[in-house]
């Protein structure tokens, strides 16, 4: 073993490590346990670029790598693998973190104790989830990262938060112990709980088994559903994460996406070992929750009368995409939902970040009459036009959150020209040129729902979004600025410039996607790493000749 | 033995899901709890039920696998307990939060109806 491969657990033990010094510091010094928490994430960010540098290259040693820990062999103990799809989700949640931590820097971080520990347990458990090679790891990491996630959203206190983690905490349990009765029916049948081994041994089972070990699959399936806020069980998500602190609620975005890993990697793991279908994908189950799950996320983002509601809301929609993407199937439609993954979870982190800078000096009365002035109409606008006001001078800072609220809608809604746009494209490409059916001419019937269901969700987006933006700056309320420090405006400009970044490196990006793509439809290689591979300690190497 | 213990499960789940359904965030916290003895007797049950065999390796037993039980369901109800008792802890003191705040134990803080 050589340190490169001990990399493979240092997004584990970074976090683990940091948020125990900071935990012996308790809180005295805010100073070094901030620093400590940059420190940490930035490090996190390091390992992660490493790891994916890694993953890309072509040769097959280097695609899936496996960490054996305790060095104990596959069959027997708890593996690690980062493989491409791995390491871009390690990349992912690292960059989101440096973002939010940068944002919470400048107030957020001093509104409860424990700030920064929490965060960098979820970061552990974040990391720890998509690593995994092990059922049961799996579900050991998720409790981490939803116990680091109880107490973040009670962070900064209040009713309206307790209340919701209330909801939040009841749902995740009642999903923890579906999780535990899926993969303790599991193991009843298939007898292990190493992922690669029970792709191998799905065609093995005899018809009884087979058919418990699908009821266990679905019983797995609801419980990371719920992880995902598929309709209908995800009803809890908008209210809490327009409750939650905005950088909180920024780093939530990607624990939807846990979820819908969960089912990618199990899903594509099990596809290949049963011949063609996967259990995991549901047979068009999960291609019609996806698609009632884009259609209730539009529904609720027309009727949303706050912003933080409204960006919920959002998270639900591109979890729904995801969703039904990849219930859809075929590898074209996978390496796009993967691009629409990355640029949605950046997007929707940015726009939660923004939307609390908008909302400070503003009372909720506003964001009401925001929804309810075309309705009912109003007199204040009336008063506004007799003053004829000619050449109001827009504050600088107004028009540096309006123009990031401008990309931030651009980048929710799909409109050209930056990377919203091209993921949408992409996914809506691969409904209509991509597949095989549509080659032949035919565009299926789940095609064109598809279709439908994205095009009309991007038009409620840019609705909602619009009606938001206009009551938000084009009002003539005499209303305090917000005082915005530089470091929060940097973090969501961060975030956006992501977005740019990958409109303008959409080609390399989407390469990745594919070759990422193409490497889950090659389960063998995956299950070929973390079975095949010798029980191989440094020790044991020398020794033979 | 075999339907002695599926009728616990099914028993214990059950109360516990009527519980969970039921508006006070007190009965809420016990049908979590039912719930979660439920689910770790499940997981228990699925090592397949065994009477006297041991799960760890003992010199004066012959070495095979029918003379053990299965090791790993019991470390594994371990973990699930261990992370469910930390769990309901939690949740009570996010109930109390939420009782002190909120004024009321309904599960929504709010009462509603007469």
């Amino acid at each position: 073993m050589t340190v490169a491969d001990h990399l493979i657990i240092a997004p584990i033990i970074i976090p683990l490590v940091a948020g125990g010094i900071m935990l012996l510091l308790d809180g005295r010094r805010r100073e070094a346990v901030a620093a400590i928490g940059i420190f940490a994430t930035l490090a996190q960010l390091a390992v992660a670029i490493a790891l994916l540098v890694t993953s890309a290259k072509e040769d097959p040693a280097s695609m899936v790598r496996v960490y054996l820990l305790g060095d104990w062999p596959a069959s027997f103990g708890i593996v690690l693998v980062a493989d491409r799809l791995a390491a871009l989700m390690l990349l992912l949640t690292a960059t989101l973190g440096c973002a939010a931590l940068l944002f919470s820097l400048a107030s957020w971080h001093r509104e409860g104790s424990y700030f920064h520990p929490l965060f960098q347990f979820l970061l552990m458990g974040l990391n720890g989830a998509f690593l995994t090679g092990d059922l049961f790891n799996l579900f050991v990491f998720f409790e981490v990262l939803l116990a680091a996630s109880y107490g973040l959203a009670l962070h900064g206190s209040g009713r309206a938060r307790v209340s919701a983690s209330l909801h939040y905490i009841v749902i995740n349990l009642v999903a923890s112990s579906l999780f535990l009765i899926g993969v303790s029916l599991i193991y009843g049948t298939a007898g292990t709980l190493n992922m690669a081994a029970l792709a191998e041994r799905i065609a093995m089972l005899d018809p009884t088994d087979r058919r418990l070990f699908e009821i266990g699959a679905a019983v797995l399936g609801v419980a990371f559903l719920v992880k995902a806020g598929a309709w209908p069980l995800g009803f809890w998500l908008p209210g809490l994460y327009g409750a939650a602190s905005a950088p909180v609620a920024a780093v939530f975005g990607i624990m939807t996406k846990v979820g819908f890993y969960a089912i990618l990697r199990l899903g594509s793991l099990t596809a290949g070992a049963a011949g063609g279908t996967s259990i995991f994908f549901g047979e068009g189950w999960l291609f019609a929750i996806g698609a009632a799950t884009i259609g209730f996320a539009a529904i609720g983002m027309l009727a949303s009368q706050d912003m933080g509601r409204l960006a919920g809301y959002n998270v639900l929609a591109s979890s729904g995409t995801l969703l039904a993407a990849i219930g859809f199937g075929g590898t074209a439609m996978t390496s796009a939902a993967l691009f629409y993954l990355v640029s949605s979870t950046l997007t929707v982190a940015a726009f939660f970040l923004l939307v609390e800078l908008l909302e400070r000096g503003r009372s909720v009365a506003d964001d009401v009459l925001a929804v309810t002035l075309e309705a009912y109409g109003s007199e204040e606008a009336t008063d506004a036009e007799e003053e004829e006001e000619v050449g109001v001078a827009i504050p600088a800072i107004i028009a540096a959150l309006g123009v990031a609220f401008l990309a931030c809608a651009l980048l929710i809604s799909g409109l050209p020209p930056l990377s919203g746009f091209l993921a949408k494209f992409a996914i809506l490409n691969s409904v209509l040129g991509e597949h095989q059916l549509a080659r032949a001419g035919i565009v299926s019937v789940h095609g064109w729902i598809l279709l439908f269901a994205i095009l009309v969700s991007s038009l409620a987006t840019i609705i909602a979004v619009t009606r938001a933006g206009i009551r938000t700056f084009w009002t003539f309320t005499d209303r305090e600025l917000p005082a915005v420090r530089r470091v929060e405006l940097g973090a969501v400009a961060l975030l956006i410039m992501l977005c740019v970044a990958l409109t303008v490196q959409a080609g390399p990006v989407m390469r990745f996607m594919q070759a990422t793509a193409n490497g889950l439809d090659l389960s063998r290689a995956y299950v070929g790493a973390v079975q095949g591979r010798p029980h191989s300690t440094p020790h044991a190497a020398e020794r033979k000749p | 033995m075999e339907l002695v213990i599926s009728v616990t499960i099914g028993f214990l789940a059950a109360s516990g899901l009527w519980l969970l359904l039921r508006p006070r965030t007190f009965q809420v916290i016990i049908g979590l709890s039912l719930l979660s003895y439920a689910v770790n007797l499940f997981i228990f049950a699925m090592g397949r039920l065994r009477i006297g065999a041991p799960p760890v390796l003992d010199p004066s037993v012959a070495p095979s696998l029918a003379s053990y039980a299965d090791p790993l369901p019991q470390a594994l109800v371990l973990t699930a307990i261990v992370i469910g008792f930390a769990m309901t802890a939690l949740f009570l003191v996010v109930l109390l939060a939420g009782r002190g705040l909120s004024g009321s134990d309904h599960v929504d803080g709010v009462e509603r109806g007469p």
